[in-house]
Parts: structure tokens; C-alpha cells; sequence
């Protein structure tokens, strides 16, 4: 590790550490793993205890009996900052209502994502799975502390101390102290390097309905967010950004705009050109008046229709092998029936509801602090350090709550981190900058979900198995010419392209796997469930077409196929079973009209979920009245937040599935705001059950797990109420009229 | 110089009148509970109440606001918004949280003028307001919740 940062620190520009990071990544990020805690394990596997137990860096209990947890990831929502913090206090037997949280500051020795080797940053649904036994032994070290001074201060054998609720007793003496009493004493006895952990039966916290820690402040207005720092002095930048990716500055007149009322400054930037004043509303005043000539020669001027027809092109000839087993090709060949189908699927932007925004002050002693929603903090920091000419150590991260990210902060080259420092570099650093994006930068600004098409064929013999699948997708790689390239790119084939397609549990006795990689100019970006959000309704919409070609029921056909995938059956059977299916009313598919239940299943980052959907539809209006959801994420930590995660998956991939996409015109982009890009509104939300399975597995995550499963689930129910099968997202609804 | 009454509390304000409520709030008197999230009355992140009565701050002048009180999230208060604090906490509703100040603003709006609002009226009194982490099913009960405590 200290190789690491100093390697960072001595990079001297910007430019030369995003190309350093990418050569050097293979010493940078070893480990690094974005797929999660399945794909560790059958790599062999990081060392998920975190090695030596570090109490201080997670825990401080203070004289007022308080126990702050130290929470070394982003709360996006998704409340891992509540489930961190149960891990720990239960292990240190710690009295709930005096615990607190703070965001960890960057520090990758101490806080890095142990699924992301070296370094600090939330993502792939990780950050429970990474720190589940970290933050046990830790809370278990610091308890084993506390007894040890206790132990002194009474001259009594540890052995007869106990510890409950904030309070550590020895019965036999009738002596009890409250953790603040101690907490001095404590810190001073050495730190366990083995400590006795709790057995399952002896959790107070974990696998209960522990509320969450954020509700009061999210519920008051008191919650700082990122866009809520106010830093004396303080001025406010908003940046007029290319209309095309990589456009670039060639003229700017900035005189309209600095006459305006409020505005104090503008400056070019690397990636367009800053109005700076005084508050948000004059900035964006001082923009609209601003005059940039822009020089596209470099830019991506296609449309993405344009892009989409080049995919289907290149579809037609053989991609690289992601995976293969046998001869899928000549099994289809004899096969007694074969089905084929194209799946497409449009950019998507986050648009999370709080916009890109970041703080920046430059402190009298030329280190630097910066406020924001910090989702990968090692690489956040190296960049801002970069592009200041300061070395990392002189850079000091303050995490904030994020309102959303859905996976937009967490850049591979902190973009956002990127331009407030080079707005703080161009003005000198004499006053703290706020970057606003505001919505249309948000949207209009790239990192989408990639553009994607999928084409699959499949043979059956005559009694409805499979016999051959052939699968061949094409999209922008999301790791290709980023820092992760090396660890997540094997011979040309990004793992994130395919999950969840190329890995199927599917027992396919012969497949093949092709992927071809486009190049577009248009960022792409990991969003909420990565590859697993095109390749699930690819393979849970095509296994329901061969369930129905197959004349088989959809459920009985799947779990026919995965007798060796038995957390994935489970979840199947269960979600099954607790929504009626055996017992469901027809759809048209089978002989009724405008009503169907779908379903699907599908196993990411570890996590095994299954949904069935019920709709009803009316024309072109489909709307989605139920979900019943079975989840196996190993031990629940708290089971009412994982079920809060699945009904908020659903909220927010509905839209996706109803009418969300990103387009080009001439290489602009066309939704701006959320009149374009509509988001689920209250109306639209279908009722969710969430059925959690019992399990003794160590837990994995559930921020993203929830998402892939709904489209799927939703398009097949679809097809059950108006036997029309509709395959691409988002879904052909107009298809619809007339059935 | 404009003047308002934001929570009770008289302000003269130094901006053009026709600057959004909302970018007063935040910037000018640091009450940042009201959030931006679209500045087009698309998302309702910053819902507020004049006299009681919801509205988007980002498409309200200071100009147009006149006598009318201004009450935030920040500064609301009484028996309903006591309920639907008390129920959004008991629901655990939020995830991120930026949606729930004008949700809640949208929500005690609801209340005020209907103190058992049917899933229909909960429809047409909260569509305005998007959560884009989807706690659409949360915000329901807690409407509900909030009702029955009130009853």
C-alpha cells in the first residue's frame, strides 16, 4: 500500500496520472473486483477479515458512552451506513440508542473495499459482503478491550465479565461500568489479534428490525447533502459543457455573462467554460448568456439511431468468445425447433435526484478540502490531488449523504471531482467552489448505461429441451480505457459486458457466448446492476419463450434447468409459491384477455432474486399491479432494509421499462430533464411483497440485485395478458394497440 | 429588497424579484432542506408551503409571493406534520432522502385538506413528486399511517 500512494503522489499532472493509473493498474488495483462477492470466491478470493483487527480506525467510543461508527463507504440511500454500523455494535454488544456514524475520510489503508483490493469505494452491491467480518472482529477487539481494563480496574478474571447493552458487568462483585467510563482505559490495552466472535444465536441486532440511523435527519431537513455545504465565502460554479461528447472549447465570449448581476467570474476549463458567482441562481443566469463557439472535430456527431444500425451490422459476423461448451451451432442445426430473437436496449442516464455537485476549499496551508457524495474516495482523491499539483496526502475528503447515484458518482476519472478542481486551479483557489450540474448537465452530461443489442438463437428437441444457444451482444465496454481495464478486461472481453448471460446457471448442453465491443464516443458507465441490466431480460425473456415453445410451464421449465443452481431454484420456488402462481388466473397466452402474471429470476453480485409480475393491460397501457419477490442475500442483517431495497429496485427500474431512453439527434442529446425522462411516479407504483430466504451463508449485497429481474418479469407478464412478446427496453407499448 | 416571511421569520432579501423561492431559500437564508432536483416543476424535491398551500419553490418568484408565509421543511409544524413525521420515521420510508422534504410537504398538504385521503387522492396529491430510489410503497403507508394517527 505505501508503494501505492506514493506512486500516486508523484504523478505530476492530471494527464499523466489517468494514463499512469492505466498503466500501471495491475500493481494499482490488484483484486479489484466489480462482480462482486461470487466472483472473489471463485478467484480464489480476497482475505475478507481485513487482516488485523482495527477497532480505532471503525470505532470511538467517547466519555458521553457514545459509540461512533466509522462508515467507510457512500450512503446513497441504500442504508449500508444503518447495517455497517448494526455489525459492528452488535458485536461489541453496544447499547443501540447511543450509536452513531461518520463518514470515514479517504484513507485506503485503512478503509479500502476489501472486494476492491487497494482501494476505497462503494459499488457492486459490496459494501455489507466487504465489511461483514472486518467490522465484526473490530467490534468484537473493541468489546474484548473494554473488558480487559475492566477486568484490571476490578482485579477480576475477565473470563467472569460480561457485556450488554452499553454496560459491562461482573455479577459475582455487583460492579458495572458504561462504556464511557472505560473507553479511556480501554484504549490503552492491546488489541486482540484473534477475537471470539458471536455465534449466530447470540445477536441482539443483526437479523432485526434496527431503524434506520438517517431517518430523523433525512426527515427535518438537517441532512447535509453534498449540494447543502455552505463554506464561508463560498461561490457557486455551474460549467457550459460541449453539446456533443468530445467537443471541445474554441471561442468563448464571456462579456454578457460577466456583466450579469452576481456573476464574478468566467474561466475555461478542460471541459468547457465556468460561470462563477456568488449563488446558484446567477450563475445559471450568467451561463444562459454566455457565447461559446465549440470545435467538434473531435466530437461524436452520430445519432444513436445511427450507432444502433452499426451495432446490428457488426452483429453479423462473429464476435470474441466469452464463453462456449460444445457445438451450440450444429446442435441448433438438428434441432426440432428453433427460435430466435433480438433484444435492444437504449442509453440510460442515472438521474439520480440530487445533480453532479462538489465543494472545494483551499485551506491557508495550500491542502485542500473537498465535500461531496465521494463514491470511490482513492481514486477521487488521487485525481483532485493531480489536477492541483499537490501530492494525495494534501487532499482531505468529507463525504456527504448522496441523494441517489445509482452508480453515476463513482467515475473512473472522478469527472465531477475532476472539474471543481479545475475551476478552484483557473481561479487561483481564492474562494471555495461549489460545482452545480444542474438537471440538463445531469442528463445531457453522459456516463450512460451503454446502448446494447443482444440476438439469440436456440434449438429444442422434440420434447422442449435445449439443445444449443447461441448468443451474441454488442455494446460499449464500460472498463475498456479505464484504470480497471487490466483487472476487469481478458482478452478483449470485459466482464461486465456479459454478466450474467455468459456465466448462466443455465444447464445449456452446448452454448456459445460472443461479444462485440463498440466504440462510440459516448461515455458509458456502470448503472445500478451493470451488465446484469441488459443481460438478465435477454435471458429471462428468451428461457420464457422456450418455456412456452416448449409448452411448459415458465416456472417448472426454469427450475428443470437449474437443478445445480440451488440458492436461484430457491428463490424461484419461493416467489412462485408465495404469489399464487400454480394457482393464477390465464392471461391471453393461455386463453385469457388484458391480465398476466411473469416471472423471472436471475443471481447478481452474489444475491439470488426471483419476481412475478402481475399486469393488466388496456391497449397500449400496461400497468404492473403486483410484484412478489424472493430474495437470498446469505444472513439478513436487517431484513426490513433489504426489503426497502427491492421495493425502491422496483421503483426505480419501472420507468426503464416503460418508456426511459437516452437518444443522439446529430450526436446531441435529446432528454434533458424529467419531462423527457420520466421518472415512476406514485401512481404508477405496483404493490411489492419481498420474501427474504433463510440462510447461514455470509452475507451479500442488495442495492442493485433487485433491479435485473423486473423487466424481465414484467415484459413475459406482459406477454401472458396480450400474447405479444415484447423484447426490447424500453417495452414496444405501442406494439400493444389494437390487441 | 424583497420582503418574506419564511418560518415565522421576517427577511429582507437582496435579489431580483423575479429569482425562484427556491434559489432564495437555499442560497440567500441557508435553508437547504428544500432541494433542487429539475428547477422545471418536474420533480417536486422543492415542495414548500405559502399559507399552508403546497407549491414548486423553483417556479415561485419572490416577486409573486407578497403577504403569503413561506414554511419550509425546515420550520413546519403542528398536529399533521407531527404525524407524518412520526409515521415517515416509524416507516423507515426514506433511502437517499433528497425527494422526502417535498414529499412530506406534498404529504401534510394532503392531510390538511383531507384527513383520510383514499389511494386515488394519494395519487393525485403526490404524482407530483418524484423518488427516484422508489419509496412510492412507503410513502402510501405513511400517508395512511399518518391519517389513522389523526383520527
Amino acid at each position: 500500500m505505501p508503494k501505492v500512494r506514493q506512486a500516486l503522489e508523484t504523478v505530476p499532472s492530471r494527464r499523466a496520472f489517468l494514463g499512469g493509473v492505466a498503466a500501471t493498474t495491475g500493481a494499482l488495483l490488484i483484486g479489484f473486483n466489480l462482480g462482486g462477492p461470487r466472483q472473489a470466491r471463485a478467484a480464489g478470493g480476497p482475505d475478507l477479515t481485513g487482516g488485523r483487527p482495527q477497532p480505532n480506525a471503525f470505532v470511538r467510543i467517547a466519555a458521553d458512552d457514545s459509540v461512533t461508527v466509522m462508515i467507510k463507504h457512500l450512503d446513497m440511500g441504500q442504508g449500508n451506513t444503518t447495517g455497517l454500523a448494526t455489525i459492528l455494535a452488535d458485536e461489541l454488544d453496544a447499547d443501540w440508542a447511543t450509536v452513531r456514524t461518520a463518514f470515514a475520510p479517504a484513507d485506503a489503508a485503512l478503509y479500502n473495499n476489501l472486494l476492491m483490493g487497494p482501494v476505497q469505494g462503494t459499488g457492486g452491491s459490496t459494501a455489507i459482503a466487504n465489511s461483514w467480518l472486518q467490522l465484526r472482529r473490530a467490534g468484537a477487539a473493541a468489546r474484548a478491550m473494554l473488558v480487559a481494563s475492566a477486568a484490571e480496574r476490578w482485579t477480576v478474571p475477565a473470563g467472569e465479565i460480561t457485556v450488554s447493552n452499553g454496560t459491562v458487568r461482573h455479577a459475582a462483585s455487583n460492579r458495572q461500568a458504561r462504556f464511557g467510563e472505560l473507553a479511556e482505559a480501554a484504549a490503552a490495552q492491546p488489541v486482540p489479534q484473534e477475537p471470539t466472535l458471536k455465534q449466530p444465536g447470540q445477536w441482539t441486532l443483526i437479523g432485526t428490525k434496527v431503524p434506520r440511523l438517517d431517518s430523523t435527519a433525512k426527515t427535518d431537513g438537517s441532512a447535509t447533502y453534498a449540494m447543502d455545504i455552505r463554506r464561508p465565502g463560498q461561490v457557486t460554479a455551474v460549467v457550459l459543457h460541449a453539446p456533443r461528447f468530445g467537443g471541445v472549447v474554441a471561442a468563448v465570449n464571456s462579456k454578457a455573462a460577466r456583466a450579469m448581476p452576481g456573476v464574478l467570474d468566467v474561466v475555461t476549463i478542460p471541459t468547457g467554460v465556468a460561470v462563477i458567482a456568488k449563488d446558484t441562481w446567477s450563475a445559471m443566469k450568467g451561463r444562459e448568456v454566455l457565447e461559446v463557439t465549440w470545435d467538434d472535430s473531435g466530437a461524436e456527431t452520430r445519432s444513436s439511431d445511427a450507432i444502433l444500425a452499426e451495432y446490428r451490422e457488426r452483429l453479423k459476423s462473429p464476435g470474441l468468445v466469452a464463453s462456449r461448451r460444445g457445438d451450440a451451432g450444429g446442435a441448433i442445426a438438428g434441432a426440432a425447433k428453433v427460435l430466435e430473437a433480438e433484444f435492444t436496449f437504449p442509453y440510460l442516464a442515472h438521474a439520480a435526484l440530487e445533480p453532479l455537485n462538489a465543494t472545494i476549499e483551499r485551506a491557508p496551508d495550500g491542502t485542500y478540502d473537498v465535500f461531496a457524495g465521494c463514491q470511490i474516495q482513492t481514486i477521487e482523491q488521487a485525481v483532485v490531488a493531480a489536477t492541483l499539483g499537490v501530492t494525495t496526502d494534501k487532499v482531505r475528503l468529507h463525504t456527504q449523504w448522496a441523494g441517489g447515484s445509482f452508480g453515476r458518482r463513482a467515475t473512473p476519472g472522478a469527472d465531477y471531482f475532476a472539474e471543481t478542481a479545475a475551476i478552484v486551479k483557473a481561479t487561483g483557489g481564492k474562494a471555495p467552489v461549489h460545482l452545480v450540474w444542474t438537471r440538463e448537465d445531469d442528463m445531457a452530461g453522459g456516463y450512460y448505461r451503454p446502448m446494447v443489442v443482444h440476438k439469440l438463437r436456440a434449438g429444442l428437441d422434440a420434447a422442449g429441451a435445449v439443445v444449443g444457444w447461441e448468443h451474441r451482444m454488442i455494446g460499449k465496454s464500460i472498463m475498456i480505457g479505464s484504470p480497471f481495464e487490466a483487472m476487469l478486461v481478458k482478452d478483449g472481453i470485459d466482464s461486465t459486458s456479459i454478466e450474467g448471460a455468459s456465466d448462466t446457471p443455465y444447464a445449456l448442453p452446448a452454448y456459445r457466448f460472443e461479444v462485440h465491443n463498440a466504440r462510440e464516443g459516448v461515455p458509458v458507465l456502470w448503472w445500478r446492476s451493470v451488465g446484469h441490466t441488459h443481460t438478465a431480460q435477454a435471458m429471462e425473456v428468451f428461457v420464457d419463450e422456450l418455456a412456452h415453445a416448449a409448452g411448459a410451464d415458465p416456472v417448472a421449465y426454469r427450475l428443470g434447468m437449474l437443478k445445480s443452481a440451488p440458492r436461484l431454484s430457491g428463490v424461484l420456488s419461493l416467489a412462485a409459491e408465495k404469489a399464487g402462481w400454480a394457482a393464477r388466473s390465464p392471461g391471453k397466452a393461455d386463453g385469457g384477455k388484458g391480465h398476466g402474471f411473469g416471472v423471472a429470476a436471475h443471481e447478481s453480485f452474489g444475491s439470488y432474486v426471483a419476481m412475478v409480475a402481475e399486469v393488466t393491460t388496456e391497449g397500449a397501457k400496461v400497468k404492473v399491479n403486483r410484484i412478489v419477490a424472493a430474495v437470498d442475500v446469505g444472513i439478513a442483517v436487517n431484513p426490513d432494509i433489504i426489503r426497502a431495497q427491492v421495493e425502491g429496485a422496483v421503483g426505480f427500474a419501472l420507468s426503464s421499462v416503460l418508456r426511459n431512453r437516452i437518444t443522439l439527434k446529430d450526436g446531441v442529446v435529446q432528454e434533458r430533464n424529467f419531462d423527457t425522462y420520466e421518472p415512476t411516479r406514485m401512481s404508477e407504483m405496483p404493490v411489492v411483497e419481498v420474501h427474504i430466504m433463510p440462510s447461514t451463508a455470509a452475507p451479500t449485497g442488495i442495492g442493485e440485485p433487485g433491479v435485473p429481474v423486473i423487466a424481465p418479469a414484467i415484459s413475459n407478464a406482459v406477454f401472458a395478458a396480450t400474447g405479444r412478446r415484447l423484447r426490447s427496453l424500453p417495452l414496444d407499448l405501442d406494439g400493444l394497440k389494437g390487441v | 429588497m424583497v420582503k418574506l416571511t419564511v418560518n415565522g421569520v421576517a427577511h429582507s432579501i437582496e435579489a431580483d424579484p423575479e429569482t425562484p423561492l427556491l434559489w432564495v431559500l437555499r442560497d440567500h437564508l441557508d435553508k437547504t432542506g428544500t432541494k433542487y432536483g429539475c428547477g422545471i416543476a418536474q420533480c417536486g424535491a422543492c415542495t414548500v408551503h405559502l399559507d399552508g398551500q403546497p407549491v414548486r419553490a423553483c417556479q415561485t418568484r419572490i416577486g409573486d409571493i407578497g403577504e403569503a408565509k413561506v414554511t419550509t421543511i425546515e420550520g413546519v409544524s403542528g398536529r399533521v406534520a407531527d404525524a407524518v413525521r412520526t409515521a415517515w420515521r416509524g416507516l423507515d420510508v426514506v433511502q437517499c432522502g433528497y425527494c422526502q422534504s417535498g414529499q412530506m410537504m406534498s404529504a401534510i398538504g394532503l392531510l390538511s385538506d383531507k384527513a383520510k385521503p383514499t389511494d386515488a387522492e394519494i395519487d393525485g396529491a403526490m404524482d407530483g413528486n418524484v423518488c427516484r430510489c422508489g419509496t412510492y410503497q412507503r410513502i402510501r403507508a405513511a400517508i395512511h399511517e399518518a391519517a389513522r394517527s389523526l383520527a
